[in-house]
């Protein structure tokens, strides 16, 4: 199944192997020399300014980019070697806009979540109807989705991507684009709450891009902090996240307090 | 849900009901009890003795052609306008708004007048070829990371057929008095004097399209997604653009060499069956192959009889009912496109 060669003192194993990676948008170069392990069981947040890079290493690792130098290794393969259809299994991104205006209802936004599965009809509508309870939308299931609201929409497209990796036999993939830009602050801590549940509970590997520090602090068991398309800083959030780093990176100087009974650092 | 339950018997029986008034309206009016008897010894070689010989001979050479004709034409171009739809990730799409029916007339056109002795087969395949050329050119001048441009489609649109009306003005210098009846025929869009040879042929494109599409008929709707989240579902997005692309061009190509240019069926027919049961490709493609033949069917029954004896081309006849209706979708949809 997985590759067990490296598994860390808590048990967790790399379905994500980044090394070299050197990605150039038109003459500039984004990302240089990555190096990465990203391991399932955990939220991975990518942090960094405008700029730095973090979003398209996201897209590096659902090849929304295309690849100057390096490689990118999933469970031990070559993402490039991979069949699409197989890896979409286990591999989902929950886009940050879905612009979908044509008038789909709620439960067939979901369904096409679908896609690369093989499910008979009445299985696909089970998991479809427990990805909407998941999130919490079944009551909203025969809305018209243009008509919902903007955390309603991230809503909808979660339960998609989750009904996407249902049948996963790796330990799932979810990567999350700025997953709560859109949403109220509820609705921020709602997502980021599932995310870290699916992590810890379900076994997921999940890599987020956040803007707010304080979130990824709170939410993420890792912490990857870019500047100029390197890594500068990466560790557990009271490592990672010290307010030298945020000196240096941000140019903005912070105030750290440890969250009280935590060893989570919060900056003001 | 229940709109999907009544839809398909109602098409069905419109449909039907469509083409036995398409056999059995004209100049010479036969009543439709005879026309279905004669459709059936047509079809079975039979004689059921209730028919006149000269009716006979009035539906297997005139009205039969004529109406599949116009069947497999409506249900072809409902079908690509909505697969087009799909593909642009756009409501406004249709192969006569964006120019593809345009360019396939010039590809016909530069056929008929140059090659006169080609044939229907060579003006149908330079009608696919052209219309082929100018859906890529339309996609490529209108596509964007986000989509593609309303205002860049509608324009791309504007702009080639300008430039296949010149190259069809350019080509009636030059042909002679055989020709420019074509020629004039081709750019109003007809179905009168329908040809065996074209019945087939549309016969075949639309098997074709119609097995094509529904093959991809969830596909399309991850399409609908977005590009790169369709990606990320797992679909080859680009192997599945260029087939539907090529698609729509045989469909076009074929449809406007056998008929000309026929405006609108592609775009109204699709927007009132998602009215009816909503976006889902699955529903919508075949739907809207049944509407189209019906719809269009009805268009050409219009069109020989509003100003008997004389006929109007059946394509001013969709262009009278389909361009308000585009004018309304324009309106309902100003704040998206400034």
């Amino acid at each position: 199944m997985m590759n067990q060669q490296e598994q860390d003192s808590q048990g967790n194993s790399p379905t994500v192997q980044v090394s070299h990676l050197s990605v150039r948008i038109g003459h500039k170069p984004v990302l240089t020399d990555i190096n990465l392990t990203l391991k399932a069981g955990q939220v991975t947040a990518l942090l960094g300014p405008n700029g730095a890079g973090k979003s398209t290493l996201l897209k590096s690792l659902c090849q929304d980019v295309e690849i100057e130098a390096g490689n990118i290794e999933v469970y031990g393969k070559s993402i490039a070697h991979w069949d699409r259809q197989q890896l979409a299994k286990s591999l989902a991104v929950l886009p940050q806009h879905a612009s979908l205006t044509f008038p789909f209802k709620v439960h067939e936004v979901v369904e096409m979540g679908l896609y690369p599965l093989s499910l008979n009809q009445q299985q696909g509508k089970r998991l479809v109807a427990e990805q909407l309870e998941q999130v919490a939308l079944s009551h909203l299931k025969e809305r018209s989705y243009p008509t919902l609201s903007g955390g309603e929409k991230q809503r909808v497209q979660l339960a998609r991507v989750l009904t996407q990796l249902a049948q996963s036999e790796m330990p799932p993939i979810l990567l999350l684009d700025e997953p709560t830009s859109a949403l109220d602050l509820a609705q921020q801590h709602r997502v980021l709450g599932l995310a870290r549940s699916l992590a810890h509970e379900h076994n997921y590997a999940v890599i987020v891009v956040l803007h707010d520090l304080n979130q990824a602090s709170r939410y993420a068991d890792r912490l990857v902090v870019l500047e100029n398309g390197c890594i500068v800083s990466d560790g557990i959030p009271s490592e990672a996240l010290t307010a030298e780093t945020v000196r240096q990176v941000w140019h903005y100087d912070p105030v750290v307090v440890m969250e009280p009974g935590k060893q989570t650092p919060l900056l003001f | 849900m229940d709109n999907r339950r009544w839809l398909w018997p109602s098409l069905l029986a419109a449909l039907v009901i469509t083409s036995l008034m398409s056999v059995s309206i004209g100049p010479l009016q036969i009543s439709p009890s005879v026309s279905f008897s004669a459709v059936i010894n047509w079809a079975t070689q039979l004689d059921l003795g209730s028919v006149a010989p000269h009716e006979q001979l009035v539906i297997d050479n005139v009205r039969l052609p004529r109406t599949l004709l116009a069947l497999a034409v409506g249900a072809v171009l409902a079908q690509c306008g909505a697969v087009m739809q799909g593909l642009f990730r756009n409501p406004l799409a249709d192969p006569g708004i964006i120019g593809v029916s345009s360019g396939a007339a010039l590809g016909a056109a530069i056929c008929i007048v140059l090659f006169p002795q080609g044939g229907e087969y060579m003006v149908a395949l330079s009608a696919f070829i052209a219309g082929l050329a100018t859906t890529l050119i339309v996609y490529r001048l209108a596509s964007s990371p986000s989509g593609t441009s309303v205002v860049l489609l509608l324009l791309a649109g504007v702009a080639i057929a300008a430039l296949a009306g010149a190259g069809i003005g350019l080509l009636t210098y030059m042909a002679d008095d055989m020709a420019l009846r074509d020629l004039t025929l081709w750019q109003l869009g007809s179905i009168a004097g329908a040809q065996w040879h074209y019945v087939i042929l549309s016969l075949i494109a639309l098997a074709l399209v119609s097995w094509q599409f529904n093959r991809s008929a969830k596909a399309l709707n991850a399409l609908l997604l977005g590009e790169a989240e369709a990606r990320h579902l797992g679909l080859d997005v680009d192997k599945l653009k260029l087939r539907l692309i090529v698609l729509c061009a045989i469909g076009v190509g074929i449809s406007v060499a056998a008929t000309g240019i026929i405006g609108f069926i592609g775009l109204v027919v699709p927007h009132l069956v998602r009215m009816m049961v909503g976006p889902d490709h699955k529903q919508l493609l075949p739907l809207s192959a049944m509407l189209g033949a019906a719809l269009l069917a009805l268009a050409d029954i219009g069109a020989r009889s509003l100003v008997a004896p004389s006929e109007l081309p059946v394509g001013l006849v969709t262009a009278l009912l389909g361009a308000p209706f585009f004018i309304v979708l324009l309106l309902k949809q100003r704040h998206r496109l400034v």
